[in-house]
Protein backbone atom coordinates (compact mmCIF):
# COMPACT_ATOMS: atom_id res chain seq x y z
CA UNK A 1 0.00 0.00 0.00
CA UNK A 2 1.55 3.26 -1.14
CA UNK A 3 0.31 6.45 0.49
CA UNK A 4 0.40 9.61 -1.64
CA UNK A 5 2.28 12.47 0.00
CA UNK A 6 2.57 15.79 -1.86
CA UNK A 7 6.22 16.58 -2.72
CA UNK A 8 6.87 19.74 -4.72
CA UNK A 9 10.64 19.49 -4.39
CA UNK A 10 10.92 16.32 -6.46
CA UNK A 11 8.97 18.05 -9.25
CA UNK A 12 11.37 21.01 -9.25
CA UNK A 13 14.41 18.68 -9.05
CA UNK A 14 13.33 16.59 -12.03
CA UNK A 15 12.42 19.57 -14.21
CA UNK A 16 15.78 21.24 -13.53
CA UNK A 17 17.48 18.18 -15.09
CA UNK A 18 15.92 18.78 -18.51
CA UNK A 19 18.00 21.87 -19.17
CA UNK A 20 21.31 22.11 -21.04
CA UNK A 21 23.75 24.99 -20.82
CA UNK A 22 22.62 27.92 -22.94
CA UNK A 23 18.91 27.09 -22.77
CA UNK A 24 16.61 30.07 -22.39
CA UNK A 25 14.03 29.25 -19.73
CA UNK A 26 10.95 31.05 -18.40
CA UNK A 27 9.71 29.91 -14.99
CA UNK A 28 6.16 30.70 -13.90
CA UNK A 29 5.09 31.89 -10.47
CA UNK A 30 4.95 29.45 -7.54
CA UNK A 31 6.13 25.86 -7.94
CA UNK A 32 7.87 26.55 -11.30
CA UNK A 33 10.00 29.26 -9.62
CA UNK A 34 11.44 26.54 -7.32
CA UNK A 35 13.02 24.86 -10.37
CA UNK A 36 15.69 27.57 -10.43
CA UNK A 37 17.05 26.29 -7.11
CA UNK A 38 17.87 22.84 -8.51
CA UNK A 39 19.68 23.52 -11.78
CA UNK A 40 22.93 21.46 -11.65
CA UNK A 41 26.11 23.46 -10.97
CA UNK A 42 27.65 22.60 -14.35
CA UNK A 43 24.60 23.81 -16.29
CA UNK A 44 24.11 27.51 -17.05
CA UNK A 45 20.61 28.42 -18.15
CA UNK A 46 19.47 31.92 -19.08
CA UNK A 47 16.32 32.83 -17.22
CA UNK A 48 13.91 35.09 -19.08
CA UNK A 49 11.28 37.05 -17.20
CA UNK A 50 8.36 38.27 -19.30
CA UNK A 51 8.20 41.68 -17.61
CA UNK A 52 11.34 42.47 -19.60
CA UNK A 53 14.65 40.86 -18.72
CA UNK A 54 17.19 38.13 -19.44
CA UNK A 55 19.66 36.92 -16.85
CA UNK A 56 17.29 36.85 -13.91
CA UNK A 57 19.27 36.45 -10.69
CA UNK A 58 18.30 35.48 -7.15
CA UNK A 59 16.35 37.67 -4.75
CA UNK A 60 18.45 40.51 -3.28
CA UNK A 61 19.53 40.64 0.34
CA UNK A 62 17.13 42.53 2.58
CA UNK A 63 17.78 46.23 2.15
CA UNK A 64 19.25 45.80 -1.35
CA UNK A 65 15.90 45.77 -3.16
CA UNK A 66 15.64 48.00 -6.25
CA UNK A 67 12.14 49.37 -6.97
CA UNK A 68 12.97 49.26 -10.71
CA UNK A 69 14.04 45.60 -10.74
CA UNK A 70 11.31 43.01 -10.22
CA UNK A 71 10.23 39.67 -11.64
CA UNK A 72 6.91 38.92 -13.34
CA UNK A 73 5.35 38.42 -9.91
CA UNK A 74 6.36 41.92 -8.87
CA UNK A 75 8.95 40.62 -6.39
CA UNK A 76 12.43 42.18 -6.09
CA UNK A 77 15.13 40.28 -8.00
CA UNK A 78 18.69 40.84 -9.23
CA UNK A 79 20.26 40.72 -12.68
CA UNK A 80 23.27 38.52 -13.43
CA UNK A 81 26.32 39.82 -15.33
CA UNK A 82 25.51 39.66 -19.05
CA UNK A 83 21.81 40.16 -18.45
CA UNK A 84 19.73 42.80 -20.18
CA UNK A 85 16.38 44.57 -20.17
CA UNK A 86 13.78 45.15 -22.88
CA UNK A 87 10.22 46.37 -23.32
CA UNK A 88 7.12 44.14 -23.21
CA UNK A 89 6.79 43.86 -27.01
CA UNK A 90 10.38 42.61 -27.33
CA UNK A 91 9.86 40.32 -24.36
CA UNK A 92 6.90 38.63 -26.00
CA UNK A 93 8.64 38.72 -29.36
CA UNK A 94 11.29 36.55 -27.69
CA UNK A 95 8.57 34.28 -26.32
CA UNK A 96 6.31 33.93 -29.38
CA UNK A 97 9.26 34.02 -31.76
CA UNK A 98 10.45 30.63 -30.55
CA UNK A 99 13.53 31.95 -28.75
CA UNK A 100 12.55 30.45 -25.38
CA UNK A 101 13.59 26.79 -25.10
CA UNK A 102 11.46 25.84 -22.09
CA UNK A 103 8.57 27.39 -20.27
CA UNK A 104 7.52 25.86 -16.97
CA UNK A 105 3.99 26.57 -15.77
CA UNK A 106 1.64 25.56 -12.99
CA UNK A 107 -1.52 23.59 -13.63
CA UNK A 108 -5.18 23.53 -12.69
CA UNK A 109 -5.82 20.75 -15.20
CA UNK A 110 -3.74 19.16 -17.96
CA UNK A 111 -5.07 16.57 -20.37
CA UNK A 112 -3.76 13.80 -22.60
CA UNK A 113 -4.26 15.96 -25.71
CA UNK A 114 -1.70 18.42 -24.35
CA UNK A 115 -4.34 20.98 -23.39
CA UNK A 116 -3.56 23.13 -20.37
CA UNK A 117 -5.97 24.99 -18.07
CA UNK A 118 -4.28 27.19 -15.50
CA UNK A 119 -5.78 30.68 -15.55
CA UNK A 120 -9.44 30.63 -14.65
CA UNK A 121 -12.12 28.86 -12.61
CA UNK A 122 -15.36 30.46 -13.87
CA UNK A 123 -17.33 32.05 -11.04
CA UNK A 124 -14.57 31.37 -8.51
CA UNK A 125 -11.16 32.61 -9.54
CA UNK A 126 -10.49 34.89 -12.51
CA UNK A 127 -6.98 36.31 -12.09
CA UNK A 128 -6.39 36.72 -15.83
CA UNK A 129 -3.94 34.89 -18.05
CA UNK A 130 -1.08 37.38 -17.76
CA UNK A 131 1.67 36.08 -20.04
CA UNK A 132 0.75 32.39 -19.77
CA UNK A 133 -1.12 32.10 -23.10
CA UNK A 134 1.78 33.59 -25.05
CA UNK A 135 4.35 31.48 -23.18
CA UNK A 136 2.50 28.24 -23.87
CA UNK A 137 1.80 29.12 -27.50
CA UNK A 138 5.32 30.33 -28.25
CA UNK A 139 7.91 28.35 -26.30
CA UNK A 140 9.72 25.46 -27.96
CA UNK A 141 8.92 23.06 -25.10
CA UNK A 142 6.14 23.47 -22.57
CA UNK A 143 6.56 21.76 -19.21
CA UNK A 144 3.52 21.53 -16.96
CA UNK A 145 4.51 21.22 -13.28
CA UNK A 146 1.95 19.92 -10.82
CA UNK A 147 1.30 17.74 -7.82
CA UNK A 148 -0.27 14.52 -9.10
CA UNK A 149 -3.40 14.59 -6.97
CA UNK A 150 -5.57 17.37 -5.62
CA UNK A 151 -6.24 17.64 -1.89
CA UNK A 152 -9.53 15.87 -2.66
CA UNK A 153 -7.60 12.96 -4.19
CA UNK A 154 -8.70 13.81 -7.73
CA UNK A 155 -6.15 13.40 -10.53
CA UNK A 156 -4.81 16.66 -12.01
CA UNK A 157 -4.12 14.75 -15.24
CA UNK A 158 -7.35 14.39 -17.19
CA UNK A 159 -8.79 12.75 -20.27
CA UNK A 160 -10.10 16.18 -21.21
CA UNK A 161 -9.81 19.54 -19.43
CA UNK A 162 -13.15 20.90 -18.21
CA UNK A 163 -11.85 24.36 -17.30
CA UNK A 164 -11.21 27.13 -19.89
CA UNK A 165 -7.96 26.42 -21.72
CA UNK A 166 -4.80 28.47 -21.53
CA UNK A 167 -3.72 26.83 -24.78
CA UNK A 168 -4.71 23.86 -26.91
CA UNK A 169 -2.31 20.99 -27.77
CA UNK A 170 0.83 22.77 -26.60
CA UNK A 171 2.02 20.80 -23.54
CA UNK A 172 5.01 18.54 -24.28
CA UNK A 173 6.01 17.32 -20.82
CA UNK A 174 4.18 16.91 -17.51
CA UNK A 175 6.15 16.42 -14.31
CA UNK A 176 4.26 15.53 -11.15
CA UNK A 177 5.47 14.24 -7.78
CA UNK A 178 4.98 10.62 -8.89
CA UNK A 179 6.61 10.68 -12.31
CA UNK A 180 7.47 12.36 -15.58
CA UNK A 181 5.24 12.06 -18.63
CA UNK A 182 5.48 13.05 -22.26
CA UNK A 183 2.34 13.90 -24.24
CA UNK A 184 2.17 12.29 -27.67
CA UNK A 185 -0.62 11.05 -29.93
CA UNK A 186 -3.39 11.89 -27.47
CA UNK A 187 -1.89 9.88 -24.59
CA UNK A 188 0.37 10.42 -21.61
CA UNK A 189 3.54 8.33 -21.80
CA UNK A 190 5.13 7.53 -18.43
CA UNK A 191 8.85 7.97 -18.96
CA UNK A 192 10.08 7.87 -15.35
CA UNK A 193 8.55 7.14 -11.97
CA UNK A 194 9.61 8.40 -8.57
CA UNK A 195 9.88 5.91 -5.67
CA UNK A 196 7.89 4.79 -3.73
CA UNK A 197 5.38 5.01 -6.59
CA UNK A 198 5.29 2.28 -9.24
CA UNK A 199 3.98 2.40 -12.82
CA UNK A 200 1.03 0.28 -11.68
CA UNK A 201 0.16 2.73 -8.89
CA UNK A 202 0.45 5.67 -11.26
CA UNK A 203 -1.81 4.14 -13.91
CA UNK A 204 -4.36 3.28 -11.23
CA UNK A 205 -4.35 6.79 -9.70
CA UNK A 206 -4.50 8.82 -12.91
CA UNK A 207 -7.78 9.69 -14.56
CA UNK A 208 -6.36 9.65 -18.08
CA UNK A 209 -4.92 7.25 -20.65
CA UNK A 210 -1.31 6.35 -19.87
CA UNK A 211 1.10 4.25 -21.83
CA UNK A 212 4.10 3.03 -19.83
CA UNK A 213 6.96 3.88 -22.19
CA UNK A 214 9.20 0.93 -23.21
CA UNK A 215 12.25 2.52 -21.54
CA UNK A 216 10.37 3.65 -18.42
CA UNK A 217 12.65 3.69 -15.39
CA UNK A 218 12.94 4.94 -11.87
CA UNK A 219 14.33 8.47 -11.50
CA UNK A 220 17.24 8.73 -9.07
CA UNK B 1 15.42 71.14 -30.30
CA UNK B 2 12.03 72.27 -29.04
CA UNK B 3 11.63 72.08 -25.28
CA UNK B 4 8.55 70.35 -23.91
CA UNK B 5 6.54 72.01 -21.14
CA UNK B 6 7.24 70.86 -17.60
CA UNK B 7 3.91 70.65 -15.79
CA UNK B 8 2.73 69.60 -12.34
CA UNK B 9 1.11 66.23 -11.64
CA UNK B 10 -2.18 68.06 -11.04
CA UNK B 11 -1.91 69.78 -14.45
CA UNK B 12 -1.20 66.39 -16.00
CA UNK B 13 -4.27 64.89 -14.32
CA UNK B 14 -6.39 67.80 -15.61
CA UNK B 15 -5.54 66.79 -19.19
CA UNK B 16 -7.36 63.48 -18.66
CA UNK B 17 -11.01 64.03 -19.67
CA UNK B 18 -14.00 61.88 -18.64
CA UNK B 19 -14.42 59.06 -21.14
CA UNK B 20 -10.77 59.05 -22.23
CA UNK B 21 -8.89 55.84 -23.04
CA UNK B 22 -5.89 56.05 -20.72
CA UNK B 23 -2.73 54.00 -21.30
CA UNK B 24 -0.95 53.62 -17.98
CA UNK B 25 2.60 52.27 -17.92
CA UNK B 26 3.93 49.83 -15.35
CA UNK B 27 4.03 46.16 -14.37
CA UNK B 28 2.57 45.37 -10.95
CA UNK B 29 3.50 48.88 -9.91
CA UNK B 30 7.08 48.80 -11.27
CA UNK B 31 7.47 51.68 -13.72
CA UNK B 32 4.12 53.35 -13.01
CA UNK B 33 3.82 57.18 -12.85
CA UNK B 34 2.60 57.13 -9.25
CA UNK B 35 2.56 60.93 -8.85
CA UNK B 36 0.18 61.43 -11.77
CA UNK B 37 -1.97 58.50 -10.57
CA UNK B 38 -2.27 60.19 -7.17
CA UNK B 39 -3.22 63.51 -8.78
CA UNK B 40 -5.77 61.81 -11.03
CA UNK B 41 -7.40 60.20 -7.98
CA UNK B 42 -7.56 63.66 -6.36
CA UNK B 43 -9.09 65.13 -9.53
CA UNK B 44 -11.89 62.57 -9.27
CA UNK B 45 -12.11 61.98 -13.03
CA UNK B 46 -14.30 58.99 -13.92
CA UNK B 47 -15.80 57.11 -16.84
CA UNK B 48 -12.32 56.28 -18.12
CA UNK B 49 -11.07 53.24 -19.98
CA UNK B 50 -7.84 51.77 -18.63
CA UNK B 51 -5.26 50.08 -20.82
CA UNK B 52 -2.48 48.62 -18.66
CA UNK B 53 -0.67 45.38 -18.00
CA UNK B 54 -2.53 44.79 -14.73
CA UNK B 55 -4.55 46.59 -12.07
CA UNK B 56 -1.68 46.71 -9.59
CA UNK B 57 -1.35 45.21 -6.16
CA UNK B 58 -4.09 46.02 -3.69
CA UNK B 59 -4.09 44.75 -0.13
CA UNK B 60 -6.40 46.63 2.20
CA UNK B 61 -5.08 44.94 5.38
CA UNK B 62 -1.45 45.76 4.63
CA UNK B 63 -2.35 49.21 3.29
CA UNK B 64 -0.69 48.33 -0.02
CA UNK B 65 -1.92 49.96 -3.21
CA UNK B 66 0.40 50.09 -6.23
CA UNK B 67 0.17 50.80 -9.96
CA UNK B 68 -3.40 51.55 -11.10
CA UNK B 69 -4.84 50.26 -7.80
CA UNK B 70 -5.62 53.71 -6.27
CA UNK B 71 -7.59 54.60 -9.43
CA UNK B 72 -9.42 51.27 -9.34
CA UNK B 73 -10.37 51.91 -5.72
CA UNK B 74 -11.60 55.41 -6.73
CA UNK B 75 -13.81 53.78 -9.41
CA UNK B 76 -12.25 55.89 -12.15
CA UNK B 77 -12.75 53.24 -14.85
CA UNK B 78 -15.86 52.02 -16.61
CA UNK B 79 -13.75 49.64 -18.72
CA UNK B 80 -10.53 47.89 -17.71
CA UNK B 81 -8.39 46.29 -20.43
CA UNK B 82 -5.52 44.36 -18.82
CA UNK B 83 -3.79 40.96 -18.79
CA UNK B 84 -4.01 40.31 -15.06
CA UNK B 85 -6.18 41.29 -12.10
CA UNK B 86 -5.15 38.51 -9.70
CA UNK B 87 -3.31 40.80 -7.27
CA UNK B 88 -6.17 43.29 -6.95
CA UNK B 89 -9.30 41.81 -5.34
CA UNK B 90 -11.04 45.19 -5.68
CA UNK B 91 -10.98 44.82 -9.49
CA UNK B 92 -12.54 41.37 -9.18
CA UNK B 93 -15.19 42.75 -6.83
CA UNK B 94 -16.11 45.56 -9.27
CA UNK B 95 -16.20 43.04 -12.12
CA UNK B 96 -18.46 40.64 -10.20
CA UNK B 97 -20.83 43.48 -9.21
CA UNK B 98 -21.01 44.89 -12.73
CA UNK B 99 -19.45 48.19 -11.60
CA UNK B 100 -16.80 48.00 -14.27
CA UNK B 101 -16.26 45.90 -17.37
CA UNK B 102 -13.03 43.90 -17.34
CA UNK B 103 -11.52 42.72 -20.63
CA UNK B 104 -8.65 40.26 -20.14
CA UNK B 105 -6.08 40.22 -22.93
CA UNK B 106 -3.01 37.94 -23.11
CA UNK B 107 0.01 40.02 -22.11
CA UNK B 108 1.93 39.61 -25.36
CA UNK B 109 -1.19 40.35 -27.38
CA UNK B 110 -1.79 43.50 -25.31
CA UNK B 111 1.78 44.65 -25.96
CA UNK B 112 1.40 44.05 -29.71
CA UNK B 113 -2.02 45.75 -29.87
CA UNK B 114 -0.51 48.86 -28.28
CA UNK B 115 2.57 48.67 -30.49
CA UNK B 116 0.42 48.24 -33.62
CA UNK B 117 -1.66 51.29 -32.73
CA UNK B 118 1.45 53.41 -32.43
CA UNK B 119 3.13 52.01 -35.53
CA UNK B 120 0.49 52.54 -38.18
CA UNK B 121 -0.70 48.94 -38.22
CA UNK B 122 -4.36 47.97 -38.12
CA UNK B 123 -3.50 44.98 -36.01
CA UNK B 124 -1.37 41.86 -35.77
CA UNK B 125 -1.70 38.13 -36.37
CA UNK B 126 -0.86 36.05 -33.33
CA UNK B 127 -1.13 32.33 -32.54
CA UNK B 128 -1.75 33.20 -28.88
CA UNK B 129 -5.27 32.34 -27.76
CA UNK B 130 -6.16 29.98 -30.63
CA UNK B 131 -8.37 27.21 -29.23
CA UNK B 132 -9.24 29.24 -26.11
CA UNK B 133 -11.97 31.68 -25.03
CA UNK B 134 -9.75 34.49 -26.34
CA UNK B 135 -10.56 33.55 -29.96
CA UNK B 136 -14.30 34.14 -29.52
CA UNK B 137 -15.61 36.79 -31.91
CA UNK B 138 -12.26 37.22 -33.65
CA UNK B 139 -11.29 36.60 -37.24
CA UNK B 140 -9.02 33.57 -37.75
CA UNK B 141 -6.50 33.61 -40.53
CA UNK B 142 -4.54 30.57 -41.73
CA UNK B 143 -1.12 31.28 -43.22
CA UNK B 144 1.14 28.45 -44.38
CA UNK B 145 -0.93 25.98 -42.39
CA UNK B 146 -0.77 27.84 -39.09
CA UNK B 147 -3.81 29.49 -37.49
CA UNK B 148 -3.62 33.04 -36.17
CA UNK B 149 -6.04 35.45 -34.53
CA UNK B 150 -6.43 38.92 -35.97
CA UNK B 151 -5.93 41.27 -33.01
CA UNK B 152 -6.69 44.95 -33.61
CA UNK B 153 -4.55 47.91 -32.62
CA UNK B 154 -5.47 49.53 -29.32
CA UNK B 155 -4.89 53.30 -29.44
CA UNK B 156 -5.50 55.69 -26.56
CA UNK B 157 -6.33 59.35 -25.94
CA UNK B 158 -3.66 59.85 -23.33
CA UNK B 159 -0.58 57.92 -22.17
CA UNK B 160 0.71 58.35 -18.63
CA UNK B 161 4.17 56.85 -18.48
CA UNK B 162 7.20 56.71 -16.20
CA UNK B 163 10.87 57.23 -17.07
CA UNK B 164 14.11 57.29 -15.13
CA UNK B 165 15.37 60.30 -17.05
CA UNK B 166 13.97 62.83 -19.51
CA UNK B 167 15.77 65.65 -21.27
CA UNK B 168 13.92 68.91 -21.91
CA UNK B 169 13.16 67.81 -25.48
CA UNK B 170 11.39 64.70 -24.17
CA UNK B 171 13.96 62.03 -24.96
CA UNK B 172 13.50 59.25 -22.41
CA UNK B 173 15.59 56.62 -20.65
CA UNK B 174 13.90 53.91 -18.61
CA UNK B 175 15.34 51.92 -15.71
CA UNK B 176 15.64 48.14 -15.72
CA UNK B 177 12.28 46.32 -15.66
CA UNK B 178 10.47 49.63 -15.10
CA UNK B 179 10.55 49.93 -18.92
CA UNK B 180 7.84 47.29 -19.70
CA UNK B 181 4.84 48.89 -21.51
CA UNK B 182 6.02 52.51 -21.19
CA UNK B 183 7.83 52.91 -24.56
CA UNK B 184 4.98 51.17 -26.41
CA UNK B 185 2.31 53.40 -24.90
CA UNK B 186 4.37 56.47 -25.73
CA UNK B 187 3.74 55.72 -29.42
CA UNK B 188 0.03 54.87 -29.22
CA UNK B 189 -1.75 57.91 -27.74
CA UNK B 190 -2.76 61.41 -28.89
CA UNK B 191 -1.21 63.00 -25.80
CA UNK B 192 1.78 61.57 -23.93
CA UNK B 193 2.80 62.71 -20.45
CA UNK B 194 5.92 61.33 -18.82
CA UNK B 195 6.71 61.40 -15.13
CA UNK B 196 10.50 61.47 -14.92
CA UNK B 197 12.66 60.95 -11.86
CA UNK B 198 15.29 63.23 -13.32
CA UNK B 199 14.94 66.03 -15.88
CA UNK B 200 18.15 67.06 -17.65
CA UNK B 201 19.12 69.58 -20.32
CA UNK B 202 19.06 68.86 -24.05
CA UNK B 203 22.33 67.15 -24.96
CA UNK B 204 22.81 65.54 -21.56
CA UNK B 205 21.55 62.16 -22.81
CA UNK B 206 23.75 60.41 -25.36
CA UNK B 207 21.57 59.90 -28.49
CA UNK B 208 22.66 56.24 -28.48
CA UNK B 209 21.11 55.78 -25.03
CA UNK B 210 17.63 57.14 -25.83
CA UNK B 211 14.85 54.52 -25.42
CA UNK B 212 11.93 56.75 -26.47
CA UNK B 213 12.45 59.51 -29.04
CA UNK B 214 11.44 63.03 -27.96
CA UNK B 215 8.84 63.39 -30.72
CA UNK B 216 6.51 61.00 -28.89
CA UNK B 217 6.43 63.05 -25.68
CA UNK B 218 4.21 66.13 -25.12
CA UNK B 219 4.58 67.01 -21.43
CA UNK B 220 7.05 66.26 -18.64
CA UNK B 221 6.25 65.95 -14.93
CA UNK B 222 8.99 65.92 -12.30
CA UNK B 223 8.51 62.85 -10.08
CA UNK B 224 8.47 63.53 -6.33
Amino acid sequence: MIEYIENKEIIARRIARFFASGDVVNLGIGLPTMVGNFVPQDVTVILQSENGMMGLGPAPAKGDEDKDLTNAGGMPVTVLPGGCFFDSATSFGIIRGGHVDYTVLGVLEVDQEGNLANYKIPGKMVPGMGGAMDLVAGSKKVIAATTHLEKTGASKLKHRCALPLTAAHEVDIVVTDVGYFTVKGGTFHLEEYFAPYTPEWIVEHTNADIVVAPGCKEFK
Amino acid sequence: MIKKPIISAAQAAAKVKPGDVVHLGGFLGCGCPDGIVKALVAAGTSGLTLVANDTGIYNEEKGRSSGPAPLIKAKAFKTIIVSHIGTNPETQRQMNHGESEVVLVPQGTLAERVRAAGNGLGGVLTPTGVGTEVEEGKQKIVLKGKTYLLEEGLPGNIALIKAKKADRAGNLVYAKTARNFNPLMATACETVIVEAEEIVEIGDIDPDDVHTASIFVDFIVQAE
